[in-house]
Order: C-alpha cells, then sequence, then structure tokens
C-alpha cells in the first residue's frame, strides 16, 4: 500500500481515501496517482471497491475520509459537473448514451459542453467517430447501436470533451473478443494523441495488461499491489487474491 | 361528404392548436421531469394581456402577449419550481397544480369572473370560402401557424447549440451535465420557448372566439395534457401528435354531436382516453419502443 504523499501538479490523485456504506468499509486508505499521459489499469475482484473509487474520483461520490487532487488542486467538495469542467470525463459502466440523439449527436454535445463552436465540435465529431470506426453510423440512433458500438461511442464522447483526465469504467464489457485490440488502439491514443491521463477499469485481463502503464491492483478495499503488467503477472499476492487462487495468467486465458 | 370534410378541417385546425400546448408541456416535462399542470395559466395571462391591449397597435398588442406568457413562465419556474428540482414527481406536481388555483384566483381578482372579450384577431373570425363547407380564416391560421411553428421548433432543436443540448438534457440531465451541457439555460430556454407557444395558442383560441375567462387556459391544458399522455411524455413527436389527436377528435365530436349532447364533450374525449391508454397504456405511439422504460 502506497502512504499518502504531497500532491503533484500534473496528476489526479486519490490520497488516502476511505469509503465506507452502512458499516461497510469499500474502501480502506487507498492512494492513486495518474499521470498525463498514462494509462493506470485498476484491477481487483468484484467488490474490491474499483468502481467506488472511479465515483470518488469523478465526484459522483464523496470519500469518508482521504482527499482528491486535481493538479495540486483539493477537489474533494467538488460536484461531478463542476469537475468536469476542469478537465475529467468518464465513461459509464451502463452507457449513458443520450439514446434519442444520433451518434454524431452525442459526440457534439460533449464537444459543445467544452466550449467548441459548432463548427468545431462537428469536425472533432468526424475524426473522432472515425477513429473508433462509428463514421458509417453517424446518423443512426445512439440507443439502435449494438452493445459494442455503445461502449465505443462511450469513450469516443468522453475524449470529444478534450479532458486531461478520462476514467474509463468497463469500456470493454460486452465486446467480442474480436473488437478489442481496437479499444486498445483507441485507448491509447487518448492518452499519447489526446494527451489524457486515463484510469481504466475492466475486467479483461489481457486488455488491462495490454493497454495499461501501470496495473494498480485493489482487493477488500486496499491496494494489494502496484506496478508495470509482468510485476502483476508475477505478484503472488494477486495470483493468491485473484479468481480464488486462480494465477491472472489464467485468468486472462479464461476472459 | 361535405360535412365529413368540413369536420376534418375543424379537426385539423383545433389539433394544431393542442398540438402546439402539446409541445410547450412537453419541452417542460423532457427536461425537468414536471408536468406543469400550471401551463394554462401561461395562456391565460396571454388571453387577458390580448384583451386589455386591444386598442393597441396590433403588432405591438401580439408582442405584450408573448412577453406576459414569457415573463409568468420564467417566473414561475424561478419562484415554485427551481426549488423542488429534487423533489420527488408527487410534490412537483401537487405544486403545479396549487400554482395553477392560486393564479386563477388573481385573474379572477384582477380581471373579474364575466370574462374579457380579446377580439384583437377577430378579423380572422370572418368566411374566408363558403358553400358546401365552411371556412373561417382563423381555421386557416390555425393550420398554416401551427404548422410552421412546429417546423420551426424542430428545426431548432434539431439545428441549433441549444436545441440539441436541450435534446441532451431531456435524454439525460445528468450525465448532459458532467459533459458540460448548462442545466440553468437549458431548462431557461425550455421556459421561454413554452410562454412563447402559450402565447400563440392564447391568440389562435381568442382569435376563435374573443371571450377570455379565469379558466380559459386551464380547460386546454387539461386537454392538451391529456393529449401528452396519450401520446406518451417521454417523446416530444408522439406527445404532440397526442395533442393534435385530442384536438382533432374533440373539434370533430364537437361538430358530429348534437347540441344536446355537446355538453358531455369532455365526458367523451376522457372516455375516448380511458380506452387508448386501457388498450395501450404506454401511449396510443408505443409500440415501437422498448417496454422495460430502460434509457440508455
Amino acid at each position: 500500500m502506497t502512504a499518502p504523499s504531497s500532491p503533484r501538479a500534473d496528476a489526479l490523485e486519490a490520497l488516502g481515501v476511505s469509503r465506507a456504506f452502512a458499516g461497510v468499509q469499500a474502501l480502506d486508505g487507498v492512494t492513486l496517482r495518474v499521470g498525463r499521459r498514462e494509462v493506470l489499469g485498476l484491477i481487483g475482484p468484484n467488490g474490491a471497491g474499483k468502481t467506488t473509487l472511479v465515483n470518488l474520483l469523478t465526484g459522483f461520490d464523496r470519500p469518508t475520509e482521504g482527499s482528491i487532487v486535481l493538479e495540486g488542486d483539493d477537489v474533494t467538495r467538488w460536484s461531478p459537473v463542476r469537475r468536469a469542467r476542469h478537465g475529467m470525463a468518464r465513461t459509464f459502466q451502463h452507457g449513458h448514451l443520450f439514446g434519442g440523439l444520433s451518434v454524431r449527436e452525442n459526440v457534439e454535445v460533449a464537444a459543445i459542453g467544452c466550449g467548441a463552436s459548432p463548427r468545431a465540435a462537428r469536425r472533432r465529431a468526424a475524426a473522432l467517430l472515425d477513429q473508433v470506426g462509428l463514421s458509417r453510423q453517424a446518423e443512426r440512433l445512439a440507443r439502435l447501436l449494438p452493445h459494442g458500438e455503445q461502449r465505443k461511442l462511450g469513450v469516443a464522447r468522453a475524449v470529444a470533451a478534450e479532458p486531461r483526465y478520462v476514467l474509463m469504467d468497463e469500456p470493454a464489457a460486452g465486446l467480442v473478443e474480436a473488437e478489442v485490440p481496437a479499444l486498445v488502439a483507441l485507448v491509447r491514443s487518448v492518452a499519447e494523441e489526446h494527451g489524457a491521463g486515463v484510469v481504466l477499469i475492466d475486467h479483461n485481463m489481457a486488455l488491462v495488461m495490454e493497454v495499461s502503464d501501470r496495473i494498480q491492483v485493489l482487493d477488500q478495499g486496499r491496494t494489494l499491489a502496484e506496478g508495470n503488467a509482468d510485476e502483476i503477472r508475477k505478484n503472488v499476492d494477486v495470483t493468491s487474491a485473484y479468481l480464488g487462487g486462480t494465477g491472472i495468467d489464467e485468468a486472462e486465458a479464461h476472459v | 361528404m361535405s360535412n365529413v370534410i368540413q369536420y376534418i378541417i375543424d379537426g385539423i385546425a383545433l389539433g394544431a392548436v393542442y398540438a402546439l400546448a402539446a409541445v410547450g408541456i412537453a419541452l417542460i416535462f423532457g427536461v425537468l421531469r414536471l408536468v406543469n399542470f400550471a401551463y394554462g395559466e401561461l395562456i391565460t395571462i396571454a388571453a387577458y394581456v390580448l384583451a386589455v391591449t386591444s386598442n393597441w397597435w396590433l403588432p405591438l398588442s401580439l408582442l405584450a402577449a408573448v412577453a406576459s406568457s414569457v415573463a409568468l413562465a420564467v417566473l414561475t419556474d424561478r419562484v415554485a419550481f427551481k426549488r423542488l428540482r429534487e423533489a420527488p414527481p408527487a410534490t412537483t406536481l401537487v405544486a403545479t397544480f396549487a400554482l395553477s388555483f392560486a393564479l386563477e384566483a388573481v385573474w379572477r381578482l384582477v380581471f373579474g369572473v364575466n370574462g374579457r372579450s380579446a377580439d384583437v384577431l377577430g378579423a380572422l373570425n370572418t368566411t374566408a370560402i363558403s358553400g358546401a363547407i365552411d371556412v373561417r380564416w382563423v381555421t386557416i391560421v390555425e393550420v398554416v401557424v401551427g404548422a410552421a411553428l412546429l417546423s420551426a421548433i424542430a428545426i431548432f432543436l434539431r439545428r441549433s447549440t441549444i436545441g440539441l443540448q436541450m435534446r441532451a438534457a431531456a435524454s439525460d440531465i445528468r450525465t448532459a451535465r458532467t459533459l458540460g451541457v448548462r442545466a440553468d439555460r437549458v431548462i431557461l430556454s425550455a421556459f421561454v420557448l413554452s410562454g412563447v407557444l402559450a402565447a400563440v395558442v392564447a391568440m389562435l383560441l381568442t382569435a376563435g372566439s374573443p371571450l377570455v375567462t379565469p379558466t380559459l387556459g386551464l380547460e386546454v391544458t387539461t386537454f392538451a395534457l391529456v393529449g401528452v399522455v396519450v401520446g406518451g411524455m417521454d417523446n416530444l413527436v408522439t406527445a404532440t401528435l397526442g395533442g393534435f389527436v385530442v384536438g382533432f377528435v374533440n373539434a370533430v365530436l364537437g361538430d358530429a354531436l348534437g347540441a344536446d349532447l355537446r355538453v358531455f364533450l369532455s365526458s367523451f374525449t376522457y372516455l375516448a382516453v380511458i380506452l387508448v391508454l386501457l388498450l395501450r397504456p404506454g401511449g396510443l405511439f408505443a409500440s415501437r419502443r422498448a417496454t422495460g422504460a430502460e434509457r440508455v
């Protein structure tokens, strides 16, 4: 477990955050740091506290202890809207797309929301849809898209706001294996081309291992391990915590 | 045969008026999930302003009517609804009822119970076509204005930035806000737009029959609201269609029922509504939508 330390000006941080729900300790003193242009994979068994942590980072929930720091500013008490205006975006586990809007409009709303002119928003939407391979569906209603494409649209929409930090909650859920490489490329480009720091939660171990610069493993509300993909694969604690003793490699093989 | 054509023409005209009222109601519901029963008071105040300013230069009188209903729309939001944003739907519904009755009492105090005459557009209440079928100018104006305004709103919602944001907010206001959509601006626009629509409804109604009573807007709203419910509240297009259908049915029944049955007109309309909701609980046009109500 990493000890809370002094905030950094070029990172999004959770410093020693805890969150209890009716006596259940969902998070217990977790510290997380993601820098710009970096992909941080956040993994852990069900109930480890991953989504709780993302909710704390994005302001949909407040920690009972600890603080959230955005590039040196303590944003713990900020609303999700205020954090969004200061460069944070997220994708949701359950879509949250604007179903009655077209695919293109979903992306445009986000671009306009961060101050782009209508023309610039249109251009940005076209470029992003091209990148995620949804150009041909641009005029379809978002709710008519197949599940996997809705995930891609969710990522495109989050990136359209040109955030400095993006939190992706299970972007690969519901994707078929053949669609994963495209998602890997997309997440990498969000970090490398768009310059955003990415926190990625996913159950697809192969995706997390491949796309992440660094991986943080949560278990029962605490940080169990931290390191690059190789270090995590070899970590004995992680291996024993995962899937009731099944190794990470086997977990990868199962997804 | 000429009877049927007459019914259809009258039906389309009244349908257009109710469709406008339905859009005004559905816009607010879309963005705020607020069933604004007090919407009728916006129509009433605009009608009274038309009555009070009937000796003014016509465009100025119409402008004053629009200004009054827009001002009241924004004011009711600021004074009453804004405080209830997080309140449960039952609370807000009761609040809009209370507001409606309170304003109705104000109209009685200020303008009296006997009603005023607003015939600024009385010139429209003359025959345009006569013969086998009779068409008054107001009928033509209702259809043209209704179609023009509905198209304008559709274009506004499709093409303008704020229209796009309104639709996003109507779809999921929480997510829209985290994507930088300014909820306050979107809500204000919705109220302004619904105020403008109410004023136009008041103009069309008083052009057809100039008597303004304290319950003028209430009656229209009750029917339009029924139309919105029948059409399906969460979809602007079907809600508008629902408003149109209720107006249409109302006019046709008004024509078709004899004078002795006409007093039961609203009963017949409600009977039709009950039948619709029994057969299609999700609204008249709900068949193609998912019944699980999951908003993606």
